[in-house]
């Protein structure tokens, strides 16, 4: 069988030298508003990342700033500067879920999903599978210009209306009847666009991998971060348009007298909540498995040594996205499930947990017998191997509808969730960002930095996310802009993991400017003889078009 | 029929009158004169300034609520550990359901031991292969890439694990969804934004209505405030939902605008409220107190602002309290005496002079004008729209 070790590029040389032709770039508006280069689209995605998560992580620190203490500190001064004049109470609580709503949706249709898809899935898909370029380049830039109205929609609409107050989840009736006013509207339109952004990538994502690998390179031979994709894009296509009826039912129920989602006609709020977390789900494993594959990656080259188990790694990620479309309904265990189904959910969720733990093993004997260096990217893959596992074992806490009955909609939930993506995912956006800074940019980044930057970042989000399992257990229920006096320690305690956890993310852009600027010239490989994937055959940064002469794999010789 | 109900119904209160010695302190601490019942009961659904909506034209029979003073203060007072949170704890609310405790039960014996012990496996890998296999110790990688043995290990432990997780966890959701017997005590809470309105359907019409009692500083001088009697900041009603103990309870739930979310953490409960739907599910309380809870699902800008007080009291002083809102116990037309009169024997009741004159003035008792508005004025919320708008 193969062997994801084996030097891919045997055949695959002198793609590190620049062609005259192929490194001739187009003038600056040109390459970055028209761009049909899948490294250019690439790096758009990923500035836009992080500047939506500096937004979503800026709104998350105020929501952190109001509850360090019980009582409404900040929001009607915060508003205040916002609308300019008085704001009357209710409408300083309804600005609370408008920016509970808004650190939802950025997070994760604008932050995550850009960074992970369409900035790494860009990046590095077509160069591992050794292809020159997406198979519709023009596609591909339309994916990326989609959603900066998408963002725009989404950042305006607070400025229009009260801005959308429903919850990342926008449940009806709540989003229907309940909050009148353009804000919402702009919101589902935001999403429409997101949504489309994301299912034409997706479709680009499938063709191209299954169209455009080198010779040789057979779906037993690509990295896993490409299968990771691979799945993420069958994933994408499969729930997004799911997404896309639930909310134009929305919209519809708004504007145009339909009463899908009101009882008072017919309607049933129940299944929005079943379309949109058949959609909701999938869209977890969306945000975690290109994680995965990143961290497969990077775990196999720090240790000088095949991924374990590579089929093993493969068809769980397989198995991990067909069973998260049929457990969608584990969100709902407080609405009034049979207990048939219940039970159901609650057995089919406890499934998933199997091929993560295949997951996990092998990343642990990946590094068994390995040479193991401690370089940044796999202090963060480390940190995301374990705290994954953490948000894991409280997902099969939570995956009990017995116990949902207490834990449901409570600060355990935001602990678990907080855990798989902002340990989970981020960290290994972190991991990957490390790891292929160097190709993307040429140069090195401070490794003094980049540790500390992991230290002080695991600190804080630990010292964040860990006391709200606390505050669930005695049941602080989510959502809220302030709370009883009782919940006042721990929730003291998370705001000052945030605020170590913001010095961490300071210390990352101290690091990307100075690497920008003074890091020392990265040569192709710098991670040496571990680091097997054709990204590493090429310069740093790659010319600007690659492999016009397809490489040839020969991996199979190896056994 | 009829007379098993009854039966079953004073065994039920019977039941419940051992744990009625520790509360006796509530009816025996209400004096009940017939003439100051009139006042009290005007006076406490109120409070002192009148500021609640189910005040009442005092009616000529009234029978004085069992759980307020002569005052018009809440006899039970909250306790701070118990059926709210409590601070800088690690750990659940304690259970006062039969359901509640064994899921609790399920939690800290089998789930938490669990995932801490596969966290600290998982971390003690993590640490030797770093430490063994960092590359000073091992310069030269080994090629392993599969061993079959072992990936069907690492695939079938965690089948069994959870297989042993799956038995416990079916065995709560069947309990939980035991439908409530006969005699069980309907309680039909409804979500508003933002309070909570409560009927008895099957005691008559007792509905009450249910509002976040708000901070001194934040009230008009002279209305009603919350005191530490009452509760804790955020948690207190001026209404509280007065349940039996020992008798199941049917919870029945839905909505009148938006979806809302009924839980009380300290029994296990929490059920959606859904417009145009009606959520079941039912439970035992076990001790007498005061149980809080909050709001559980996302329904607009005072979310955090509409509590759960609920005061689980003896059947016999329980049957008092439904006298007193208007209602009558089922079963109570066949045989109006027999239900009070086992229950306040049952009890030992020192009061007993009261069930004489209240029992048979029950029905003719006009129940207390309750609106569906929340009784601190509600201003247009920004989230508070026409839901019948066509």
């Amino acid at each position: 069988m193969t062997d994801t070790a084996v030097p891919y590029a045997a055949h695959g040389h002198d793609h590190a030298h620049d062609h005259h032709d192929a490194d001739h770039k187009p003038g600056f508006f040109q390459r970055w508003f028209m761009s049909t280069n899948h490294k250019d689209i690439g790096t758009l995605y990923l500035i836009f990342a992080i500047v939506a998560g500096i937004i979503g992580g800026g709104i998350s620190g105020l929501m952190r700033v109001e509850l360090m203490h019980p009582g409404i500190q900040y929001l009607p001064e915060w508003l205040g500067y916002l609308r300019g004049g008085e704001v009357s109470v209710d409408e300083s609580l309804h600005f609370w879920n408008v920016l509970i709503t808004a650190h939802g949706l950025i997070m994760v249709f604008f932050m995550v999903m850009p960074a992970m898809i369409g900035g790494f899935g860009n990046w590095f898909v077509p160069i591992m599978i050794g292809a020159p370029d997406m198979a519709f380049p023009r596609m591909n830039n339309i994916s990326f210009w989609l959603l900066i109205p998408a963002f725009t929609l989404l950042l305006a609409s607070p400025f229009v209306g009260n801005g959308a107050g429903t919850g990342w989840t926008v449940y009806a009736p709540l989003s229907t009847y309940g909050e009148p006013g353009p804000s919402v509207d702009m919101a589902i339109l935001s999403l429409h666009l997101a949504g489309a952004s994301s299912i034409l990538g997706a479709i680009n994502f499938i063709t191209t991998i299954f169209n455009m690998r080198a010779p040789g390179m057979t779906l037993h031979k690509m990295p896993l971060f490409v299968w990771s994709v691979l799945i993420t894009a069958f994933l994408l296509l499969l729930a997004l348009p799911v997404l896309a009826a639930a909310i134009t039912m929305l919209l519809t129920d708004r504007n145009f007298g339909t009463a899908f989602y009101d009882p008072a006609y017919g309607g049933d709020p129940i299944l929005y909540q079943h379309l949109f977390w058949f959609f909701g789900h999938p869209e977890v494993y969306i945000m975690i498995l290109p994680g995965f594959g990143i961290v497969s990656q990077i775990v196999a080259t720090f240790s000088r040594k095949p991924v374990f188990g590579y089929l093993g790694m493969a068809y769980a990620m397989v198995a991990i996205g067909l069973v998260g479309f049929v457990v969608w309904a584990h969100h709902m265990f407080t609405t009034g499930l049979s207990v048939t189904v219940k039970m159901y959910f609650t057995a089919a969720t406890m499934v998933i947990a199997v091929p993560t733990g295949v997951k996990i093993f092998s990343w642990i004997a990946t590094m068994w017998g390995g040479s193991l260096t401690f370089k940044t990217p796999m202090v963060w893959s480390l940190g995301f191997i374990f705290m994954f596992t953490v948000g894991g074992v409280t997902g099969v806490v939570l995956a009990n509808g017995g116990v949902d009955d207490y834990m449901q909609d409570t600060y355990y939930v935001v602990a678990h969730f907080h855990y798989v993506l902002s340990l989970g995912a981020v960290f290994s956006l972190f991991a990957g960002f490390y790891y292929w800074f160097p190709k993307i940019t040429g140069r090195m980044y401070s490794e003094l930095l980049g540790q500390l930057h992991f230290w002080v970042f695991f600190v804080g989000v630990n010292v964040l996310f860990f006391p709200m399992h606390f505050l669930g257990l005695q049941g602080m229920p989510r959502r809220y802009p302030d709370y009883p006096n009782a919940y006042e320690h721990w929730n003291t305690v998370a705001t000052y993991g945030y605020m170590i956890m913001a010095a961490g993310v300071a210390i990352f852009f101290v690091n990307i400017a100075w690497s920008l600027f003074a890091g020392r010239k990265a040569e192709g490989n710098p991670w040496g003889e571990g680091a097997t994937t054709l990204e590493w055959t090429l310069s740093s940064p790659p010319p600007f078009h690659q492999f016009e002469t397809l490489p040839v794999i020969d991996g199979g010789s190896h056994h | 029929m009829l007379g098993l109900t009854s039966i079953v119904l004073a065994a039920g209160l019977a039941l419940g009158a051992p744990v009625h010695a520790q509360n006796s302190a509530a009816p025996a601490a209400a004096p009940a004169p017939a003439a100051a019942a009139t006042q009290q009961d005007a006076g406490t659904t109120g409070g002192p300034a009148g500021t609640s909506a189910t005040v009442a034209a005092p009616t000529p029979a009234a029978i004085p609520d069992p759980t307020l003073d002569a005052a018009g203060k809440p006899l039970t007072k909250a306790v701070p550990g118990m059926g709210q949170p409590q601070d800088a704890i690690y750990g659940l609310q304690e259970q006062v359901t039969p359901n509640g405790r064994e899921a609790h039960w399920f939690h800290n014996t089998v789930l938490l031991p669990l995932i801490t012990v596969i966290s600290i496996f998982v971390l003690i890998l993590l640490i030797y292969v770093i430490i063994r296999y960092r590359r000073a110790a091992n310069p030269t990688p080994s090629r392993t890439s599969h061993n079959t043995a072992i990936e069907i290990v690492w695939t079938l432990a965690p089948v069994l694990i959870l297989i042993a997780i799956a038995v416990p966890s079916i065995r709560l959701l069947a309990a939980q969804f035991k439908p409530a017997p006969d005699n069980a005590v309907t309680l039909k809470a409804i979500g508003n934004q933002w309070f909570w309105s409560y009927e008895y359907p099957d005691h008559g019409d007792i509905k009450l209505t249910a509002n976040m009692l708000k901070e001194k500083d934040d009230v008009a001088p002279g209305q009603r405030y919350r005191t530490d009697a009452d509760g804790p900041r955020l948690l207190a009603t001026d209404t509280r939902v007065v349940l039996p103990v020992g008798v199941p309870i049917r919870l029945v739930t839905t909505a009148q605008d938006v979806i809302h979310s009924w839980a009380v953490p300290a029994f296990w409960i929490k059920l959606d409220a859904v417009p145009g739907r009606l959520n079941e599910t039912s439970f035992i309380i076990e001790k007498p107190g005061l149980y809080f809870g909050q709001c559980s699902e996302l329904c607009g800008a005072r979310h955090a602002y509409m509590p759960i007080a609920v005061e689980a009291v003896p059947p016999a002083v329980f049957a008092r309290w439904v006298a007193s809102k208007g209602g009558k116990m089922p079963g109570a037309n066949a045989a109006p005496q027999s239900t009070t009169a086992a229950g306040n024997d049952a009890a030992d009741d020192t009061s007993n002079g009261m069930t004489d004159e209240g029992a048979p003035t029950v029905n003719a008792t006009a129940a207390p004008a309750v609106t569906n508005k929340p009784a601190t004025q509600n201003p247009a919320g920004l989230g508070q729209a026409d839901h019948t708008n066509d």
